[in-house]
């Protein structure tokens, strides 16, 4: 379980997130939505510190994070799997060396205990016979999919994922989006999903924040959100022609 | 004021770096991979211009020695001691820092505008330690082995031409290198070396890892650090000569 408390950021003097509070679950898959621009990536960056935070309280579990120093802050990051809105691979690593590379840092398996654990991995997003490829030689999906299996790779507490399936297929999302729902049930994580994208917040939020301009706007759970009056969250949800067809059919 | 505030940072930057390796063996690889990236790869270069700087000063010194009153062996002297003195420390030293300096700085800039770098720092992993240290050690351990070369190279290269130009004999030239020879002059240059090889691996490094922004910022951080570890080179250059030969 994650808690934030009154979560405030600034950049040089413009407030980018007021007051945010929220309890992410365990074994839950926890979804941030909200506009471009509105803060999200700034609101999970903050969580693991990559951004300094004004004001607030993060708890990992009761562990208070604001409050570690670097040494301490490293023990609770080794638990947390991270995918990046823009993939973050290592390029000068193949896509087998980018899902190894956490295992030898962290794990005393054998090279091929690694392998073995990389290439399950990759088979997991669906991404086979790319292991010696660079990732300059792949496509945005596939880097998108290498990031998420390098994520996995050390079998996190934490999952937090950016717009995991932003550029990817229909098919290929759906894919993502269970295989990200399967590991947070089986292995009990602590996952958050920021995305945009509607189908995926019906096919797997358990419970969903949704940020405007900055502010908690409203959270509930996934029914709820179709039902909600709210105005904003009405506007987001209700955004495309699909999703509109589809309310006044019920 | 802002001398400060960078110096500050580069130095807690350094710190960071020499901080306790995650994993020893990756470290220890990591080290070797540097090696040859910045070592190895930069013996061609060293190559050539320690060859023809030889020549170049043999040819100028039998030129501007045409006196009488100084013996022709003379050149075997100012060969062998600008070589070993000036120039294989130094001018290598600011070839590297163009060649191995921009290329640190824009690999490690383009890994924190790609958040490359924190990847490595969310996994858990010291990003100073595992990218910094590796080039710093490598350059340290790397760069007197170059500097030795190119002491030899530039000798070796001013006997080819001077013979082949016909300004110098044979004997004149070899009795010029050995004569008077103080073995203290090398250690002097080994020593500079140690500290230019510090300045080309870590000054370029702390450009790059602070770069904010995109590709553009990479190439400014680039030339900055290219531009700031060549004044230190001299800066240092005349520090050490001051305090070692004077
Ligand atoms: N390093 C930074 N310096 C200054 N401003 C920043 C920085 N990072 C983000 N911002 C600002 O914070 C605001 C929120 O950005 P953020 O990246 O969190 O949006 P987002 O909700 O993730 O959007 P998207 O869905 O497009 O990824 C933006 O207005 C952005 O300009
Ligand atoms: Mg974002």
């Amino acid at each position: 379980m994650i808690e934030i408390k009154n979560i405030s950021k600034s950049f040089s003097g413009r407030n980018v997130l007021n007051d945010i509070s929220f309890t992410f679950q365990t074994g839950k898959t926890n979804m941030i939505i909200g506009e471009s621009g509105s803060g999200k990536t700034t609101l999970l960056k903050c969580m693991v510190g990559l951004n300094e935070i004004n004001e607030g309280q993060i708890l990992y579990d009761g562990r208070s994070f604001t409050e570690l120093d670097f040494k301490h802050k490293k023990e609770i990051r080794k638990e947390i799997g991270m995918l990046f809105q823009g993939g973050a691979l290592f390029d000068s690593k193949t896509v087998e060396e980018n899902v190894v590379f956490p295992l030898s840092m962290f794990t005393d398996m054998s090279e091929s205990e690694k392998r073995d654990r990389a290439n399950f991995c990759l088979q997991r997003v669906n991404l086979l016979n790319a292991n010696n490829l660079f990732p300059s030689e792949i496509s945005g999906g596939m880097k998108k999919r290498v990031a998420i299996a390098r994520a996995i790779a050390v079998q996190p507490k934490y999952l937090f994922c950016d717009e995991p399936n932003s550029g990817l297929d229909p098919k290929t999302s759906i894919v993502i989006d269970n295989l990200i729902k399967e590991i947070t049930e089986e292995y009990n994580i602590t996952t958050i999903v920021i995305t945009h994208d509607m189908n995926s917040v019906i096919e797997i939020g358990d419970r969903i924040m949704f940020i405007y301009k900055g502010n908690k706007h409203w959270e509930g759970t996934k029914e709820e959100i179709l039902k909600t009056s709210n105005q904003e969250v009405c506007d987001f949800v209700y955004a495309t022609k699909f999703m509109k067809d589809l309310k006044t059919k019920f | 004021m802002k001398i400060f505030y960078h110096f500050g940072r580069y130095f807690m930057l350094i710190k960071r770096a020499f901080g306790k390796p995650e994993k020893i063996s990756i470290y220890i690889s990591r080290i070797f991979e540097e090696m040859n990236l910045l070592g190895i790869g930069s013996l061609g270069i060293v190559a050539i211009i320690s060859v023809f700087m030889g020549a170049v000063i043999t040819i100028q010194s039998a030129f501007n020695f045409e006196s009488p009153l100084i013996p022709l062996y003379a050149v075997g002297v100012a060969v062998r001691d600008s070589m070993i003195l000036e120039f294989s420390p130094a001018i290598v030293s600011l070839i590297l820092a163009g060649k191995v300096g921009s290329s640190i700085a824009s690999e490690i800039g383009t890994m924190r505008v790609s958040e490359q770098i924190d990847a490595l720092e969310i996994m858990g992993i010291n990003s100073a330690g595992y990218l910094v240290f590796p080039k710093i050690v490598a350059s340290v351990l790397f760069n007197p082995i170059l500097v030795v070369f190119s002491m030899f190279l530039g000798i070796l290269g001013g006997y080819i031409f001077g013979m082949m130009a016909g300004v110098v004999t044979d004997y004149e030239y070899i009795y010029g290198i050995t004569y008077q020879f103080r073995p203290y002059n090398v250690m002097y240059a080994l020593i500079k070396s140690i500290v230019f090889a510090f300045i080309i691996a870590s000054v370029p490094a702390y450009h790059g890892y602070y770069t904010s922004g995109g590709a553009l910022e990479v190439g400014r951080s680039s030339t900055k650090g290219v531009v700031y570890s060549s004044v230190l080179i001299l800066a240092f250059d005349l520090i050490l000569t001051q305090l070692l030969l004077a």
